[in-house]
């Protein structure tokens, strides 16, 4: 069929998508609000060195699962990014952030936890000043590798289906065909109906990318992604974006004029459809944000309680439970896997689904389980 | 007995808020529980009355448990909001 047609449009969506997406977390992140908290954390901090830091498994945390300028791949191995930074004073400054590397200031500018904030001369942090941060952080960073990823494999796959066309598939294709297929006949077909061709490169494009995503950010020392929150929303925004516009008639009159409903209860009911309206796409950023945060957070506190007992009970203990620890760090890693997966999976299964009762004509849901009505080729 | 509790709670949280937070996250988990694990005995028992519906089953089990977590982890991210605010 014309799938390899899909599949260069999925590519060409790819690009599209990952675009948004890079311009969308660079605007979108930071137009860099000062928190208050500046002085007192570097006066903590100052505290922390001085007595030999205590391990705080919270703070362990918090700075793995969220963005940073450079990428730390491991404690003191840290790959500096460019930090772009504009104000209206100063213009346009482009630098390491190497140079901002354990508090240093430069050129008037401090790292305070992953965020960069303005400083005056005394040190003190400036909440007058304005400027917009377009830097390259980690999660940027992390979003251009599977990018790159995402177009190696895809266009080898595309290459490989042009080339052995009417024959078996080959290396990486055999890989991901199995995988594209699933997606076009598990999910799209039953839940959209006949006109799924068209949302086909949207839906591969969104499972592609939030697995790749998820895989990657399982790696130790890999960035946070699809944890994090900027990136669900624009996910989450741009399913709204092409539910809202492919709303035929029906849809629109479900929502502002149910049939069957008494006269009385419209107005709950309307109230109640608009709500659902933006719930649903409110819902799909916060289930992958939430999924995707909580498996860190737990892998992240259970190595933590090798630390914790570290600062308990001693070396000893900390090495007597580290087999128990890692046993179930590694359990849970298989599990984190499988919800990558999932959430993909989930993420696309809910966007095809809402698309499809948006697309379909009068009265024929049967949402995608295929009970009735629709048959599907494999159940 | 509740109070002893509660002072116990509140040494290792450090703050009524925290310990607030997480009391609410585990009655989430609590619902969230009840709510999976009822949708996934069902699915259970219906495969195992039809198991040729199995692929069917399966998706709509997964579909209504997303739909359940989703509410749990509303509370989740509400409870690590008020935790770290």
């Amino acid at each position: 069929m014309d799938l390899s047609h899909h599949m260069m449009r999925s590519i060409i969506k790819k690009v599209f998508l990952a675009t948004a997406l890079i311009v969308s977390s660079l605007v979108g992140a930071q137009a860099q609000e000062h928190a208050h908290e500046g002085e007192a954390h570097a006066k903590q901090e100052g505290e922390a060195h001085a007595t030999k830091e205590k391990f705080n498994v919270g703070d362990m945390i918090m700075h793995h699962i969220k963005d940073d300028h450079g990428w730390e791949l491991a404690h003191g191995v840290t790959i500096p990014l460019p930090v772009i930074l504009y104000s209206k004073e100063q213009g346009l400054e482009v630098f390491s952030s190497a140079r901002l590397a354990h508090g240093a200031v430069y050129n008037g500018y401090k790292n305070v936890h992953g965020k960069i904030h303005r400083v005056n001369e005394a040190g003190a942090d400036d909440h007058e000043a304005k400027f917009y941060n377009f830097s390259i952080t980690k999660n940027v960073a992390s979003l251009l590798l599977s990018a790159v990823i995402m177009l190696l494999l895809f266009s080898a796959v595309s290459r490989g289906y042009a080339k052995n066309k009417g024959k078996a598939p080959k290396g990486v294709q055999s890989m991901l065909e199995p995988i594209i297929l699933f997606v076009r006949d598990e999910i799209a077909k039953p839940s959209i109906g006949p006109k799924y061709t068209k949302y086909l490169p949207y839906l591969l494009t969104l499972f592609f990318f939030i697995l790749v995503n998820n895989l990657l950010g399982l790696l130790p020392g890999a960035a946070n992604l699809t944890g994090n929150i900027t990136v669900t929303l624009v996910l989450a925004v741009i399913t709204f974006i092409i539910v809202t516009f492919s709303g035929n008639k029906h849809y629109w009159m479900h929502i502002l004029k149910p049939t069957g409903v008494p006269v009385a209860l419209l107005p709950i009911m309307i109230p109640v459809e608009i709500v659902g309206v933006f719930m649903k796409p409110l819902s799909l950023m916060i289930r992958l944000f939430a999924n995707i945060t909580a498996g860190h957070i737990i892998i992240l506190s259970l190595l933590g309680l090798i630390f914790m007992a570290n600062n308990m009970g001693g070396m000893g203990t900390s090495v007597a439970i580290s087999p128990v620890v890692l046993f179930f760090t590694l359990f849970l890693n298989l599990i984190e896997l499988l919800v990558a997966f999932l959430q993909a999976f989930i993420f696309t299964l809910l966007t095809a689904m809402y698309i499809g009762s948006v697309v379909e004509d009068h009265h024929e849901a049967d949402h995608g389980i295929g009970f009735e009505g629709t048959t599907s080729e494999l159940g | 007995m509740f109070a002893m509790l509660f002072s116990l709670l509140l040494e290792a949280t450090g703050s009524v808020s925290v310990m607030g937070a997480a009391i609410g996250a585990g009655l989430a988990a609590i619902g969230a529980g009840l709510g999976i694990g009822k949708i996934g005995g069902s699915a259970m028992e219906g495969i195992a009355r039809q198991p040729e519906a199995a692929g069917r089953i399966q998706t709509a089990m997964l579909i209504i448990a997303a739909l359940i977590e989703a509410v749990a982890l509303f509370a989740a991210v509400i409870c690590l909001l008020v935790a770290t605010a």
